[in-house]
């Protein structure tokens, strides 16, 4: 089966522009993070010297790991009920499109802004720290493996929230219980990194593969499974075919 | 019913249906239809709410899987496999124009004319624009659009694949008069052009006016053919004649004419007449009116519409417990 770039690009652009027009979405991707990092940036950079050692022992850069398991979640849960809701769903499933092809316009364009946002806020995350917290706090919480899982972490824990959220979206028939179900199954993700923040998990090299293999693992079988779920006759009668 | 050869049309047929069916669990949404639609035909496919219509649309596009029965469209026979295949020849415009209304017209249809992968796009796209009179608007948001401009769009949008079958489910539906007769005028420059045109509609009169054939959908196909073939297989030909007095012998004046057939005494001095041929049998009634010295004050032929078509069949599932 060969997978159409340019119908892909075509769901892709269409959900931007629909992002573009529409402010509400753009604030509460961007705002919910932004809360999500205050309370760790406080509490760091209300940390004195003497507390840094302690850092040493957590991984409090983990806990903004949570935020490409939020940030997608509602984006997600609403990409196909939501085109349902409004009646656009009919005319994209009578064109060529492959139920694949509509699928990866939608999670690319979940994706990419989530990432954006993550990185975004953990780069101003960061530059708070090493401009207003203590300077040994700062090279306590800058520590590279940290700073790389982050960066490896971020896109696989977004992936993975994404099919969740579309998984849910395909088989709901209410928007509002499709985001719902969307954040509150994000949770669990956002609860693994609150773990390992605060050292309840304690994260060893082995894990971190483990880990990554893992989401890795899910985000292909995501993929699939949202791509089973995704059944013409369900969604356009509501009866399954 | 077994499938219905086309009078016109030549090659292979548009669409070709063969006894198809679709179940919803336990419930009928149509059975056994089978008919043929000729390539650059306008077929209209009339029936009341309920009776099949816009799932007999959603199957051919395949957007549904038919229970049984098979089916061509577009050349193609209606498979699972051959999905993506149909639906690049055809286009589908439904009830809902389910436009993206936060976007402008142009942005609705770059998004459309790249999901059916139109080459020379912009170019594809202006002419869609054009063939609907919307170029002015192309940059308004669809959300600003009354539903006829909406309407329009839609069409637009339908156009942009230059489908050999385009299926319009209802697309007059709550227009006014003005957008309606845009549509139709539409609708026959696609006909001129070779599109093979799918029309569901409510407005018998639409139908009759736009369609080369039609069928009559009631969960089962109850009839289908030319207007004026299912004008005449229900309905018997008749002169109206209207006199300023009864006629006094009224059966020795209408007897052995030649044309004309059984009459009866309608209201005090109007007499309706059953006729083979009126282009014989007017003349002959005239003559033999004139020869009795009756003041004749009409003759005219019976018209049934498409209308009375449509009830007759649907009055006959009614009292049949049909529906």
């Amino acid at each position: 089966m060969k997978l159409s770039a340019r119908r892909i690009g075509a769901i892709f652009r269409k959900e931007l522009r629909e992002f573009r027009h529409n402010g509400s979405i753009v604030v509460t991707m961007a705002v919910l993070p932004l809360i999500f990092v205050i309370p760790p940036l406080i509490a760091l950079l209300e940390l004195s010297s003497s507390g840094a050692g302690g850092l040493l022992n957590g991984d409090p850069l983990a806990y903004l790991l949570g935020i490409p398991a939020l940030v997608p979640a509602t984006v997600a849960a609403y990409s196909v009920v939501g085109e349902r809701q409004q009646g656009t769903l009919e005319p994209v499933l009578t064109t060529p499109i492959r139920r694949e092809e509509f699928l990866l316009g939608k999670a690319l364009a979940a994706f990419i802004p989530s990432l954006f946002i993550s990185y975004s806020v953990f780069g101003l995350f960061l530059a708070c720290i090493a401009l207003f917290a203590h300077p040994a706090v700062a090279s306590a919480a800058f520590q590279v493996p940290d700073l790389i899982a982050q960066v490896l972490f971020t896109p696989l824990i977004a992936g993975w929230a994404i099919w969740l959220g579309m998984a849910i979206s395909t088989r709901v028939s209410e928007i509002r219980v499709a985001q719902q179900l969307g954040v509150l199954a994000s949770v669990p993700s956002a609860v693994v990194t609150a773990f390992i923040a605060y050292d309840v998990i304690q994260i060893t090299p082995r894990l971190v593969v483990f880990f990554a293999v893992l989401l890795l693992v899910l985000d292909v079988v995501g993929y699939r499974f949202v791509s089973a779920l995704f059944d013409r006759e369900r969604l356009m009668t509501g009866a399954r075919s | 019913m077994t499938a219905v050869p086309l009078s016109g049309g030549s090659g292979v047929p548009a669409l070709t249906v063969e006894h198809l069916s679709k179940r919803f669990g336990d419930r009928l949404a149509f059975e056994d239809v089978s008919f043929e639609v000729g390539r650059g035909e306008v077929f209209g496919f009339l029936g009341p709410n309920g009776a099949g219509k816009t799932t007999t649309v959603r199957t051919l596009g395949t957007l549904i899987a038919p229970s049984s029965g098979t089916a061509t469209v577009a050349g193609i026979p209606l498979l699972p496999e051959n999905g993506v295949d149909i639906r690049r020849r055809i286009a589908i415009m439904p009830e809902s124009p389910g436009l993206y209304l936060r976007l402008s017209v142009r942005e609705n249809l770059e998004c459309f004319a790249d999901l059916y992968e139109a080459s020379n796009s912009k170019d594809r796209i202006e002419f869609a624009l054009h063939a609907v009179n919307l170029a002015d608007r192309a940059n308004d948001a669809c959300g600003t659009l009354s539903k006829g401009l909406r309407q329009r769009v839609a069409l637009a949008r339908a156009l942009l694949g230059d489908p050999e079958v385009l299926f319009l489910d209802e697309p007059t539906a709550g227009l006014d008069p003005v957008a309606a007769r845009d549509v139709h005028e539409l609708i026959d420059e696609l006909r001129k052009r070779g599109v093979t045109i799918f029309l569901t509609t409510h407005r018998l009169e639409e139908a009759e006016r736009l369609c080369d054939r039609v069928a009559i959908l009631n969960s089962t196909l109850r009839t289908i053919g030319r207007p004026d073939e299912l004008r005449e297989r229900l309905f018997s030909k008749t002169l109206t004649v209207r006199t300023l007095v009864p006629l006094a012998d009224a059966g020795n004046v209408f007897a052995g004419l030649p044309g004309a057939g059984a009459w009866r005494q309608d209201i005090a001095a109007t007499y309706v007449l059953d006729v083979t041929d009126a282009t014989v049998a007017a003349p002959a009634v005239t003559r033999a009116l004139v020869a009795a010295g009756a003041d004749v004050l009409s003759i005219s032929e019976s018209q049934h519409s498409l209308e009375d078509v449509y009830l007759q069949l649907i009055d006959e599932d009614r009292e049949a417990g049909r529906t």
